[in-house]
């Protein structure tokens, strides 16, 4: 079953293309790895898979939602979105800020604290997100989308700043959706766990020039 | 409803936390409304003719300073982006907003008040039937503050644009408080201004329900 579709999408910020005219495929519970240099469009095409950007030509269709239409506020709901600066209210701790998560989209509350465990944080659920490291704070985002339970995991840069333990957990998390049946897209500029078994998208100056299936 | 409030009660609690609103707010209004008696001199009739005026101004520096920092709460973009990905109906985000700023302003704004009848000798009478005024010229000033909040946030120069782009905004709440409170205290025609602070908040909630998702997606 398919995803996400793209067809020629085009999405600019004033006069400058992010992305040039991508096509793409993304099949159910398959999990797919972007990579390419700095400024390539990786976390521009996660953010518009995720209806965070607006194309500006082209079609597409994630989840079943129009991305270029106002659906993409429905998508939203729909995907799980782990950025490489992820981070919620700074001044809230982390079991207040996914309350806050759950409470607006209607999400099981009482996930929460098994999430927090799963992920590391049992023991610093109740501080300000401000006293945590920048590791941890991306553990709150984790936990969040053990709450979700996303149909669709995109993941910008999972790996960075974060310790081997954030790493093994990443890994295992996504091990987990894959088993899961859901779809896992990540961004990443150094090699994955072998386990974690990915098909390639290549990217340079906004276009995807491979892509193995 | 229920997102509104939600929205409404997390700004609040990070209020609670960071205490921006007592250790900031309120003693630099509080500062400037004594500033202001200082300047005006020690005549008391003066300084209660000028009482409204200088009111609704420190009112205006104060409103400016919440609305800033409620607009700064989702300005990273990391925050943005995790609050975005949430989809919370935009309507619900403004109304919510425009609550917590609302509750946060009445506070320091009948704290103002006191101040003002205090320090600037305003009959007690006027102040006390001068408050649901006020509360009128909050909730307008609140609902226009995101809307304007919301505009400033998408620049870098947030903090400068603000007062630019807010208070021209702000100049019919200002003026019809400033009127309404000087008629209570001279008994002069008060309905004009208070049918002037309901239209300007009708206006701004029915702009800010219609323009606030454009906003947030610009």
């Amino acid at each position: 079953m398919t995803v996400a579709s793209l067809c020629d999408v085009v999405v600019t910020t004033g006069s400058f293309p992010l992305l040039s005219g991508v096509n793409l495929t993304l099949e159910s519970g398959m999990t797919y790895l972007i990579t390419g240099p700095n400024g390539a469009g990786k976390t521009s095409l996660l953010r518009l898979l995720a209806g965070l950007e607006v194309p500006s030509r082209g079609s597409g269709a994630v989840l079943g939602f129009d991305i270029c239409s106002t659906e993409r506020r429905e998508l939203r709901r729909h995907v799980g979105w782990l950025g490489h600066e992820t981070s919620f209210y700074s001044d809230l701790s982390p079991t207040e800020n996914l309350l806050f998560a759950a409470r607006t989209t209607g999400a099981d509350a009482d996930f929460i604290p098994s999430a927090l465990e799963r992920v590391g944080l049992a023991h610093r659920a109740k501080v300000p997100l401000k006293s945590l490291s920048a590791g941890q704070q991306r553990r709150v985002s984790l936990a969040w989308l053990l709450v979700r339970r996303p149909q669709l995991w995109l993941l910008d840069e999972p790996f960075a700043s974060l310790d081997d333990e954030g790493r093994d957990l990443i890994s295992q998390l996504i091990t987990a959706a894959q088993s899961s049946g859901a779809t896992v897209v990540l961004t990443s500029h150094g090699a994955l766990p072998a386990e974690t078994n990915a098909s390639s998208i290549v990217m340079v100056g906004g276009r995807i020039v491979e892509s193995a299936s | 409803m229920r997102l509104v409030l939600l929205v409404a009660q997390k700004d609040l609690l990070i209020e609670r936390r960071s205490r921006v609103l007592l250790w900031q707010v309120a003693p630099f209004g509080l500062m400037t409304l004594v500033l202001c008696g200082l300047a005006v001199g020690p005549n008391a009739s003066t300084q209660a003719k000028l009482a409204p005026g200088l009111f609704y101004i420190v009112m205006t520096l104060v409103a400016l300073l919440v609305i800033n920092r409620t607009s700064q709460l989702e300005s990273s973009r990391g925050t943005a982006t995790s609050v975005q990905i949430l989809g919370i109906d935009p309507g619900a985000v403004f109304l919510g907003k425009g609550l917590a700023m609302f509750i946060q302003l009445s506070i320091v704004g009948t704290a103002l008040l006191a101040g003002t009848t205090v320090l600037l000798h305003v009959p007690l009478h006027a102040a006390i039937l001068t408050l649901p005024v006020l509360l009128l010229a909050t909730a307008t000033l609140s609902l226009a503050g995101v809307l304007y909040g919301r505009i400033a946030a998408s620049s870098a120069n947030a903090g400068t644009l603000l007062p630019a782009l807010a208070l021209p905004a702000f100049a019919p709440v200002l003026i019809a408080g400033e009127r309404a409170f000087s008629s209570l205290i001279t008994s002069g025609p008060l309905a004009r201004w208070v049918w002037l602070l309901g239209v300007a908040l009708g206006a701004y909630a029915c702009v800010g329900l219609l323009l606030y998702g454009a906003l947030e997606e610009s």
